[in-house]
C-alpha cells in the first residue's frame, strides 16, 4: 500500500544516500490516520504554521531590533515607522503570538475532550506540557524586548517571583538578572533566549510527533485503530484539510493585524520603560490571566507561585488522576458535562485575572482556583470510578457504517 | 574457540574483571562528572553581574533640602530608595505600634536609629513594584506609609508591612551619615 519513491534519477541518488524521501512519504502521505477525525484535529497543524511564522518574522525582526536599555524603545519605533513594511512585521509577530496561543490552548482542550493524554499517549502529552511553557517563556522574554512600561513591570513582577523560593530566592533573582534590578544585562539575556527557545521548540515539535506517529492518532471516538480499514492516508485528505484551516486561521490572524493591530496590546506599553515609576494597574498578557488570577487569589507570596506552577504541573500527572477506562467524552455523560464547566471555570479565572485584586473579584477568583484543582485532584479520579459509560462502538470503520445506515433508513420513512 | 579457557574458570576471572572493570567506570564517570561540572560553573558564572554593575554599587545624597514631611527618591543599583524626612507624629505612630501586631516585627528604632530620616529600598518586597506615598497626594495606604498598587501592600510609617501579600518590611539599605546632611547609600 505504501506510495512508491520516484524513480527519478537524482531523487534515487539522494534516497539511496540518505532515505529522506521514503521518509517524508511514510510520515506526510501514507501515515494512517484515523478516518473519523473532526476539525478540532487541525489545531496542531496551525499550532505548527504559527510556529515557523514566529521564526520568520522574528528573524527579520532581529535585523532591525537593538537590544540595548537606551535604543531598544526607539529601534521598534524605527521599525514601526522607518522600515520598510516594518510596521507589517511587528503587528504579525505580535499578533501572531496571540494566535499560537488561541490555537494551541484549542488544541490542548481538544485533548482533554477526547481523552488524547491517556494511555499510550502520556509521553506525546508530556511534549506537549513542555511545549506550552517553552511557548510561555518565550512569549513573556519577547514581551520584555519593546521595553515599554509594560515591557519593563511585567518582567519586573515575574523574575520576582522567583524570589519567593526559600533560601536561594534572592540570589537566584540577581543571578537572573545580572544586576540589582531588571536592566541592561537582563535586557540581552532575555533576547538571547527568546531567539533560542523557539528553535528548542522545534526539536520538542519533532520528539511529539515522533511520539504522535508511533503510537498514532486519537480520534473522536476514542477507540484505537483495529484495522486498515479505519484510517486513510494523511495525504491528501489531512493535508488539504489542514490547509483549509491553517489557511482560515491566517485570514482571522490578518484581520487583526490590518484591522486591529493593537486591541490585545496595553497602550502604557507605548510609554517608555520607567525604572522609578509602576503603571497603576499591571496586567500580563491574555495568555496568561487565567494562571495571574490563581497566583494573585493565594495571598501568601510562595503560597501563589506554588499555586500558579502547580496549575500547568498538574496536567503532566493528568493521565493518572483521570482513572476512566474510556477516552474519549463522547461516552462519558458527566464527564462531558464537567469538561464545558471547567472551560468555562478557566474562561472565569481569565477574567478575573484582568480586573483588579480587590472586593468580589478575589471572592470569585479565589472559588476559580478551589475548582480549578479540585477538577484535576478530585473530580478525575472519582468520576472514573463512578461514571457509567456509554457502551463503545465497535471500531471506527463499523461505527461509520452504522451511521450512513441510520441516515438513509431515516430518509426512507 | 578450542583455546578458550574451561568453563569455571573463565567464570571466575569474569568476576575478577567485572570488579577492576566496575571500578574503572566508578573512576571515569567519577572524573567525567567532576569535569562536567568545572564546565558549568564558570558558565552559569557568566550570568551573575559583571564587575562594572557591582562597581556602581555605592551613591551619595545631600538631603539639605529635603524639608519635614516631604520624601524623595533616589536611584541606587537601578531602583528607588525612597528617603523620608518624617515628622514628629509619624515617628511617635511608627514607635507606639506593639510588636505583636506586625507580621514581620521589627522595631522602628532599629529600622531608622536617627528618628527623623527613614531610609527604604523602595521596593515592594511582593512582586517589586514601587509603592506610592513619596509624591504629593499619593496614597499612603491605610497605615500613613506607602501602598502598593500591584496587589494592595500597605505599608506604615516606619515602611513596615500592614497589610497585603508582601511577605517582610521594606529592606533598609546599608547606609552612612559622612556629615549631618550627607548620606552615602551602598
Ligand atoms: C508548539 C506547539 C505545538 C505544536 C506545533 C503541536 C503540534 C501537533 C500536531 C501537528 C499534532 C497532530 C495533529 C493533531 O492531532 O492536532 C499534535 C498532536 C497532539 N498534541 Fe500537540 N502541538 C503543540 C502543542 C501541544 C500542547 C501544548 C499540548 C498539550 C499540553 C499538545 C498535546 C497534543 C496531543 C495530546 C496530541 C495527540 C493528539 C491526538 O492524536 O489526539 N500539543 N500536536
Ligand atoms: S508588588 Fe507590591 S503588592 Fe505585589
Amino acid at each position: 500500500m505504501s506510495t512508491p519513491v520516484p524513480q527519478n534519477k537524482v531523487v534515487q541518488w539522494i534516497e539511496y544516500r540518505l532515505p529522506v524521501f521514503s521518509w517524508a512519504i511514510a510520515h506526510g502521505v501514507d501515515y494512517p490516520a484515523p478516518r473519523n477525525l473532526n476539525y478540532w484535529w487541525t489545531f496542531g497543524s496551525m499550532a505548527m504554521i504559527m510556529l515557523v511564522a514566529q521564526i520568520v518574522t522574528g528573524v527579520l525582526l532581529s535585523m532591525h531590533y537593538t537590544a540595548h536599555v537606551d535604543h531598544a524603545f526607539d529601534s521598534v519605533e524605527h521599525i514601526m515607522r522607518d522600515v520598510e513594511w516594518g510596521w507589517l512585521l511587528r503587528y504579525a509577530h505580535a499578533n501572531g503570538a496571540s494566535m499560537f496561543f488561541v490555537v494551541v490552548y484549542v488544541h490542548i482542550f481538544r485533548a482533554l475532550y477526547y481523552g488524547s493524554y491517556k494511555a499510550p499517549r502520556e509521553i506525546l502529552w508530556w511534549f506537549g506540557i513542555m511545549l506550552l511553557l517553552l511557548m510561555m517563556a518565550t512569549a513573556f522574554l519577547g514581551y520584555v524586548l519593546p521595553w515599554g512600561q509594560m515591557s519593563f513591570w511585567g518582567a519586573t513582577v515575574i523574575t520576582n517571583l522567583f524570589s519567593a523560593i526559600p533560601w536561594i530566592g534572592g540570589d537566584l533573582v540577581v543571578w537572573l538578572w545580572g544586576g540589582f534590578s531588571v536592566d541592561n544585562p537582563t535586557l540581552n539575556r532575555f533576547f538571547s533566549l527568546h531567539y533560542l527557545l523557539p528553535f528548542v521548540m522545534c526539536g520538542m515539535v519533532f520528539l511529539h510527533l515522533w511520539a504522535l506517529h508511533h503510537r498514532k492518532s486519537n480520534n473522536p471516538l476514542g477507540i484505537d485503530i483495529k484495522s486498515p480499514k479505519d484510517t486513510m492516508p494523511f495525504s491528501p485528505y489531512c493535508t488539504t484539510k489542514d490547509l483549509f484551516t491553517g489557511t482560515v486561521m491566517l485570514f482571522v490572524l490578518f484581520v487583526f493585524v490590518f484591522y486591529l493591530p493593537n486591541t490585545l496590546g496595553e497602550a502604557v506599553n507605548y510609554e517608555k520603560a520607567n525604572p522609578l515609576q509602576t503603571p497603576a494597574h499591571i496586567v500580563p498578557e491574555w495568555y496568561f490571566l487565567p494562571f495571574y488570577a490563581i497566583l494573585r487569589s493565594v495571598p501568601d507570596k510562595l503560597g501563589g507561585v506554588i499555586a500558579m506552577a502547580a496549575a500547568i504541573l498538574i496536567l503532566f500527572v493528568l493521565p493518572w488522576l483521570d482513572t476512566s477506562k474510556v477516552r474519549s467524552a463522547r461516552f462519558r455523560p458527566i464527564y462531558k458535562q464537567l469538561f464545558w464547566v471547567f472551560l468555562a471555570d478557566c474562561v472565569v479565572l481569565g477574567w478575573i485575572g484582568a480586573m483588579p485584586a480587590e472586593g468580589v473579584y478575589i471572592v470569585i477568583g479565589r472559588i476559580c482556583t478551589i475548582y480549578y484543582f479540585a477538577h484535576f485532584i478530585l473530580i478525575m479520579p472519582l468520576l472514573g470510578r463512578f461514571e457509567k459509560t456509554l457502551p463503545l462502538p465497535e471500531s471506527i470503520h463499523q461505527s461509520i457504517l452504522d451511521k450512513s445506515l441510520k441516515s438513509k433508513t431515516g430518509n426512507i420513512s | 574457540m578450542a583455546d578458550l579457557p574451561p568453563q569455571n574458570e573463565q567464570s571466575s576471572a569474569a568476576e575478577e574483571e567485572g570488579t577492576r572493570r566496575d571500578f574503572l567506570i566508578l573512576a571515569a564517570g567519577a572524573m567525567g562528572a567532576l569535569g562536567a561540572v568545572g564546565v558549568v560553573w564558570p558558565l552559569v558564572q557568566t550570568m551573575n553581574p559583571s564587575a562594572d554593575v557591582l562597581a556602581l554599587a555605592s551613591t551619595e545624597v545631600d538631603l539639605s533640602g529635603i524639608s519635614e514631611g516631604q520624601a524623595i527618591s533616589v536611584m541606587w543599583r537601578g531602583k528607588p530608595v525612597f528617603i523620608r524626612h518624617r515628622t514628629p507624629g509619624e515617628i511617635d505612630e511608627a514607635r507606639a505600634v506593639p510588636l505583636d501586631d506586625l507580621s514581620d516585627p521589627e522595631t522602628d528604632e532599629v529600622r531608622a536609629k536617627d528618628g527623623k530620616w527613614l531610609i527604604l529600598v523602595g521596593v515592594c518586597t511582593h512582586l517589586g513594584c514601587i509603592p506610592l506615598g513619596n509624591k504629593f497626594g499619593d496614597p499612603k495606604g491605610d497605615y500613613g506609609g506607602w501602598f502598593c498598587p500591584c496587589h494592595g501592600s500597605h505599608y506604615d510609617t516606619s515602611g513596615r508591612i500592614r497589610k497585603g501579600p508582601a511577605p517582610t518590611n521594606l529592606e533598609i539599605p546599608e547606609y552612612e551619615f559622612l556629615d549631618e546632611t550627607l548620606v552615602k547609600i551602598g
